[in-house]
């Protein structure tokens, strides 16, 4: 899932100030399951906004709204006549559903209420852990399910960089290095001459590093090439 | 008119409720300051309860739970600790004083202290002065509630 944050109230406070009619927004997807913000979160953030522009007595109205996912238009559509009913909405979706929000309503400005971190995995109750870096081209299958480019905080391909210490990472005594997880994985596994080979050089035009990135699925669209 | 703080205590059914009861059958003697509200467990708190009743202009909020160790669901007394922890981060994000807000634990068997604690909260809140959110036809022109 996508992992997200909240952001700080008093940050948030400062940039809706100009906003009479505020609409905090909420997403039923990734954020509500990492306790982000989902429908108890948009209550728990509205109140606080409305404790905090009280206490500096500014008028404004708060209204909560969550949608089932904000990243797709068909559900951004159940909230139509609150948003038009908003000067400013504030959205608590991942960065994807801040954008999503903000296409669908040119006029209307657009707040996010969380950082948006990481692709993770709840790691244990009230503990999300970094997972995926989203780069674009897999190579799980090669590093025993580990992946390299994301949990070894330097994203070697090609071995460890000779640095960690106790099967710990330089950069936090408290982070795994990522190598000796792909070695004891691998190890367990029967599998360590896999390794022997040299890694494959990566495709980073996949990644991010390729510019903002659109997959098509003609089989999929309802417009495709052929109807133009 | 003098000012009496109001405070909403949410408090679980298996102790402080019943302490409440029997503060009553012991005659002790507390302020009748307190609202009591009473749920299953304070496992059931929700932070929304605690916002919401300051944003409504209550004055203070008690969560009161078993002692650690014997909630009647495990750890729901636990689990309110860190959620009323986690509201007061958030209140003094807000600018707000957490210090309206406060979590007890005691037995079924604690009249006596059940009579304290509100006596200490009432303490308290009239240290503070009354909730700045309180609605302002509430207040007299000196700031304080009628």
């Amino acid at each position: 899932m996508i992992v997200a944050h909240r952001k700080n109230i008093q940050d948030l406070k400062a940039a809706l100030t100009e906003y009479k009619n505020i609409l905090v927004l909420g997403c039923g997807g990734c954020v509500t399951v990492c306790l982000a913000g989902g429908e108890r979160e948009v209550g728990m953030i509205s109140s606080a906004l409305r404790i905090a522009f009280r206490l500096d007595e500014e008028e404004h109205e708060i209204r909560e709204e969550t949608i089932e996912r904000q990243c797709e238009n068909q559900f951004i559509e159940d909230i139509l006549d609150e948003v038009q009913w908003a000067d400013a909405v504030v959205s608590l979706a991942c960065g994807a559903g801040v954008q999503a929000i903000a296409e669908r309503f040119p006029l209307v400005p657009v707040y996010p209420g969380l950082d948006t971190k990481f692709i993770g995995i709840l790691q244990e109750q009230g503990v999300w852990a970094e997972k995926c870096t989203a780069c674009g081209k897999c190579v799980l299958g090669t590093y025993g399910a580990v992946c390299p480019v994301t949990r070894c905080s330097k994203s070697l391909l090609s071995g460890p960089c000779g640095f960690a210490h106790n099967g710990k990472c330089e950069i936090a005594p408290d982070r795994d290095c990522g190598w000796q997880l792909i070695y004891d994985r691998l190890k367990a596994l029967g599998k360590l001459d896999t390794l022997l080979e040299p890694a494959p050089l990566q495709d980073w035009s996949q990644s991010h590093e390729g510019g903002c990135r659109v997959i098509v699925r003609e089989d999929q669209r309802v417009k495709t090439t052929l109807d133009k | 008119m003098n000012y009496e703080p109001k405070i909403l205590a949410l408090c679980c059914h298996y102790c402080a409720y019943a302490a409440a009861d029997l503060a009553g059958s012991m005659r002790a003697q507390y302020p009748p300051n307190v609202r009591v509200l009473r749920l299953p467990c304070t496992g059931k708190v929700d932070m929304g309860y605690i916002m919401r009743a300051f944003e409504s202009g209550v004055d203070g909020v008690i969560v009161a739970g078993c002692l650690e160790g014997g909630c009647h669901f495990q750890e729901g007394n636990l689990r309110a600790r860190r959620r009323v922890e986690m509201a007061k981060n958030v209140l003094t994000e807000a600018g707000f004083d957490s210090n309206r807000l406060e979590m007890f634990n005691l037995s079924s068997a604690e009249g006596s202290t059940f009579a304290e604690i509100i006596n200490t909260m009432t303490e308290r809140l009239r240290g503070l002065g009354p909730n700045p959110l309180r609605h302002e036809r509430e207040r007299t022109p000196e700031g304080t509630v009628a």
